[in-house]
């Protein structure tokens, strides 16, 4: 009878912790945008953050992308010339890519390379009293550390995803035309026929931003909320990456399942 | 680092970010200011659209003159009723034939034009009188294997 109860409290109370975070998180991102005005005022801070989220994730982001579009080349390929179309080789990299691939793979590798890292770094000037410091001195931290590397995230998202999908395609376009000897304008025409620019591009466009938002919110919440010890901020750094990771996913679902054209 | 480098390479990175953007766009998507021609439209009464959806080319000869813009059914006399926007460039006399066609045996279900002899053109609102429905497979399967199994007792 003990154990028992004892079972449904463990999970009453991770219910609640997961709430209370939850609602932390929620409560925190409305903290963001309120004292987000100077990260516009001195645009400076916001670029310097650009440049270490966005611009330092470039090479594993054009790296990847140009790995996975030629991937999903060679295996569309291997099934598609059992049908006898390999034409639609170069339909099948730039959807998959545009609607699927570039927004997610992105977004997780954005949140493993540049998620981690914003974590570790606020963690760190919080367990080395930093932000204490900045209150103390009448400098508001989420204003001054916080807003400057959540906008910069959200920005950096969309332009991650859209270099990888670019990437891809080429990858794409490297397999199917050199490799297997498909002809360019086939490859192209084939493309340009079945991509619609409002329904595939910029529905990739907006899913990615969304996870931009998510991911640099729950990135900064780990580090500003992390125990301020060595072990406290590595364990908020784990919890981002996972968190950040299942919530993508999730998220991708539940926008794809409202962006399909399913109705006529 | 100092502030110039970092915003140089922000800069080149937005300025490579919205150009694959663009490539996307344009290389990918083929975008084309297509979408912001003017259009007229006209209906087209079928008895059977087959697998006709919205947005479905209409062609005439072969080069896309148009799309289906709304498809509904008249309950009154039990037919499709389609709506077609077509594109003011291109004008079709009023006697012109509508039907639905399928590219190639699986292919994109369309809207075929053979155009008429008449001299006033389609405008605005006009209603297509020629029609020819789509072409159930099942149904000239079907009319094909009766019309066999009549053959043979016919012989006997």
């Amino acid at each position: 009878m003990q154990k028992i109860l004892n079972i449904i409290r463990g999970l009453g109370n991770r219910t609640i912790e997961f709430l209370w975070r939850f609602g932390a998180m929620v409560r925190f991102s409305g903290l963001i945008l309120l004292h987000s005005g100077m990260s516009f005022r001195r645009i400076s801070l916001t670029i310097r953050e650009i440049y270490f989220s966005g611009v330092m994730s470039l090479v594993i982001i054009m790296v990847s992308g140009l790995f996975v579009g030629m991937v999903l080349a060679l295996q569309g390929y291997e099934t598609l010339q059992n049908y006898g179309a390999q034409e639609q080789m170069g339909v099948l990299t730039a959807l998959s890519l545009v609607r699927e691939l570039g927004p997610v793979v992105s977004a997780l590798l954005f949140a493993s390379r540049a998620g981690s890292a914003i974590t570790a770094g606020i963690g760190l000037m919080k367990a080395t009293e930093q932000l204490k410091a900045m209150d103390m001195m009448a400098v508001d931290p989420i204003a001054r550390v916080v807003a400057p590397r959540f906008w910069a995230g959200v920005f950096s998202m969309p332009l991650l995803a859209a270099l990888f999908s670019f990437s891809g395609i080429l990858g794409g376009y490297l397999v199917a035309v050199l490799l297997t000897g498909i002809d360019a304008g086939v490859f192209w025409g084939n493309m340009q026929a079945a991509v619609d620019v409002r329904y595939d591009i910029v529905n990739g466009v907006i899913k990615s931003i969304i996870f931009g938002i998510a991911i640099s919110i729950i990135a900064t919440y780990e580090g500003f909320d992390a125990e301020p010890t060595a072990e406290g901020v590595s364990a908020a750094t784990t919890r981002t990456v996972v968190t950040a990771a299942l919530s993508v996913l999730a998220l991708d679902f539940m926008l794809t399942a409202f962006m399909l054209r399913t109705a006529p | 680092m100092e502030r110039k480098t970092y915003d140089l390479w922000v800069g080149l990175f937005v300025i490579a970010g919205f150009l694959a953007l663009l490539f996307l766009g344009f290389q990918v998507g083929g975008y084309s200011e297509e979408r912001s021609t003017k259009t007229y439209n006209v209906e087209a009464r079928f008895e059977n659209i087959g697998g006709l959806k919205m947005k479905a080319p209409v062609k005439s000869a072969g080069v896309l003159v148009g799309r289906v813009n709304d498809i509904h059914f008249d309950n009154k006399k039990f037919q499709a009723v389609v709506t077609l926007a077509l594109d003011t460039r291109y004008q079709f006399p009023k006697d012109t034939t509508a039907s639905i066609l399928t590219s190639g045996l699986l292919g994109e279900v369309f809207i075929g034009f053979d155009a008429g002899g008449d001299e006033k053109n389609l405008v605005q609102g006009d209603n297509i009188k020629l029609t020819q429905s789509a072409v159930v497979l099942e149904r000239l399967i079907s009319q094909f294997m009766f019309g066999k199994a009549a053959e043979g007792t016919d012989k006997k």
